[in-house]
């Protein structure tokens, strides 16, 4: 009855967040007072395993198959309910990744149970824990507790648990090899693929001012633009911007955007949705600039204004000006 | 092509939300209500597959009675028929929600059913992809364009970090849709008009099969983790610039 974390890698690279998630798992289990586990599944996963085997766990597991080499809801859900009726874990935990998202709800489904996705934190109450998880794009939280027998399923928002947290060890490599069958299979994945070059790396940059839904309308975009001339800084928005074709996709920050960290992010009219957050909460200082109050994206801030950004925005131009009359 | 839409009605993005005094959910009181932002664009989708291959959009809503006025909105902006399965949905699990939208959509056989990623008010983003698992479809999730092939559809989805990837399924199949990926039509005066001709069928669930496996606590608000220092009124400009200057040292 251990904890077991599923970690994610493609071709043969890890996804950041599973070492978030193993980490979690060993708290969890260290708290419930039974053993950690972690599995990956892939084809050939020796390297990845025996990287793993140098954290403190009780066994790791290579779910191994061809039909694992690319990443199917079909085949990884088949290959983790076997996994899960071999190991008989209480508590089933995942990074909330893009393809966690994809197959978590189908595997737990499958087994007559609800996941709780995107959880921020946990506690143990009686013996079970209890994961806290987001309402209304991060406006309230609530308490989810399990029901009924486990195994009990649960995503982990990335940047709620820190990789660095992970505890050294050993442990047993076993290579766990599911019955597969091609016919099961239904969906034909291509080769992941890049559109577009990056032109822009906004990774590297220093001061960003990003712009968010409340700039409203793209004929108001040069109010952001006029800022981060001012302040020597990157254009950067949130996705309704990139989507309505306002900027760029290339300018996009969040979690199917760019991941920046600069010493200044500031938030123009940004709400601060999760997807959003993810891309930014890197940055030194934060500032947001938005009229309503209650907006998520001031949790994530260090200074806030709370107004009207056509006033406030060119207001800011001015002042930064003044700072640098030289431009 | 039969192409079935799951949407749901949620509060209008950005309202003031109250805890009710229950704490087991918001003060729905004064709050207005608006189609589920992604599954605006999984309807898009599902008209402009209907323009292009002939065929139905069927809309499929549950809630309460409040949510007639989504449905409408769906049907003026050009879905063919709507089902309405009215019970208030806010207190179930996401299997015991799919449960009941899947009993509904099995009597339709649809070639393609589609529902938006998530919902902007609980978030879960599980209801497609637990539908597909109980009506037994293949699925893809976070999709971005859709292709419909004879007996397949090929879709381009997204990954993390500006990744995409092709993938056919075979039809019948169930498709989350992304928000943003097209431009959302408005509904017009003669689609308002025809809207009040269309069937709404109202369907009363039966209880949904089978236990929770997850119950909701309260909601609270989230504790402040980071001193944030807000500034406002006339000289909110002035002091923020003091303090990137002398207290961040950013400027």
């Amino acid at each position: 009855m251990s904890v077991l974390a599923v970690l994610e890698q493609r071709a043969g690279q890890w996804n950041r967040m599973s070492f978030e998630t193993l980490a979690a798992a060993q708290q969890i289990a260290r708290e419930l007072n039974v053993p950690a586990a972690a599995a990956v599944l892939g084809r050939g996963l020796d390297a990845l395993s025996s990287e793993l085997g140098a954290f403190q766990l009780d066994r790791v597991y290579a779910v191994e198959h061809e039909l694992l080499r690319d990443y199917t809801p079909d085949g990884y859900a088949a290959a983790l309910r076997q996994l899960i009726g071999r190991v008989t874990p209480r508590l089933v935990l995942f990074p909330h990744s893009y393809q966690v998202r994809d197959y978590l709800p189908k595997l737990a489904a499958s087994l007559g149970r609800a996941a709780v996705t995107d959880a921020i934190s946990h506690r143990v109450e009686n013996g079970r824990p209890l994961f806290v998880r987001q309402l209304f794009q991060g406006r309230l939280n609530a308490d989810m507790r399990f029901v009924g027998n486990p195994p009990w399923f649960a995503s982990l928002q990335a940047g709620a648990y820190r990789a660095d947290q992970a505890v050294a060890g050993t442990a047993p490599v076993e290579r766990f090899e599911p019955q597969i069958d091609a016919g099961q299979v239904r969906a034909k994945p291509g080769q992941p693929f890049r559109e577009s070059q990056r032109a822009i790396d906004l990774s590297a940059a220093q001061i960003i001012v990003a712009v968010g839904r409340g700039i409203r309308e793209a004929a108001n975009i040069p109010l952001a633009q006029e800022l981060a001339f001012a302040l020597g800084a990157e254009l950067a928005a949130s996705r309704p911007i990139c989507d309505a074709g306002w900027l760029p996709m290339e300018r996009q920050v969040g979690s199917s955007g760019q991941t920046v960290a600069p010493k200044l992010y500031l938030a123009l009219g940004i709400s601060g949705a999760i997807q959003h957050l993810v891309g930014m909460k890197g940055s030194r200082t934060v500032v947001a600039i938005n009229k309503d109050r209650a907006a998520p994206i001031f949790e994530a801030a260090d200074y806030g204004i709370v107004g009207d950004l056509f006033q406030v925005a060119p207001e800011l131009t001015a002042a930064i000006c003044k700072l640098k009359p030289a431009g | 092509m039969k192409i079935l839409v799951a949407i749901k009605q949620v509060p209008v993005r950005d309202s003031q939300l109250k805890i009710a005094p229950s704490g087991q959910w918001i003060d729905e009181t004064d709050l207005a209500y608006e189609i589920n932002e992604p599954d605006a664009y999984a309807l898009e989708e599902g008209l402009q597959l209907k323009e292009k291959h002939g065929g139905e959009v069927v809309v499929l809503c549950a809630g309460p009675a409040r949510a007639g006025q989504a449905i409408r909105e769906a049907l003026a902006k050009g879905a063919d028929r709507a089902i309405h399965i009215e019970q208030d949905m806010n207190a179930l699990d996401p299997l015991a929600a799919a449960r009941v939208l899947a009993a509904a959509i099995r009597s339709e056989s649809p070639d393609l059913v589609l529902t938006g990623l998530q919902s902007d008010d609980l978030g879960s983003g599980q209801t497609g992809v637990i539908l597909a698992e109980l009506l037994g479809l293949p699925h893809a999730g976070i999709v971005m364009e859709v292709e419909a092939l004879d007996a397949s559809v090929r879709v381009k989805r997204e990954w993390e970090g500006g990744w995409f990837q092709h993938v056919e399924l075979p039809l019948p199949a169930l498709l989350t849709i992304q928000s943003g990926i097209r431009k959302l039509r408005y509904a017009t005066l003669m689609g308002i008009r025809k809207a009040r001709a269309k069937e709404i069928r109202i369907v009363t669930p039966e209880a949904p099969s089978g236990e929770p496996s997850l119950v909701a606590g309260r909601i609270y608000l989230p504790p402040q983790t980071k001193q944030t220092q807000i500034f406002e009124g006339p000289d909110a400009v002035a002091k923020l610039v003091e303090k990137l200057r002398f207290e961040a040292r950013v400027l």
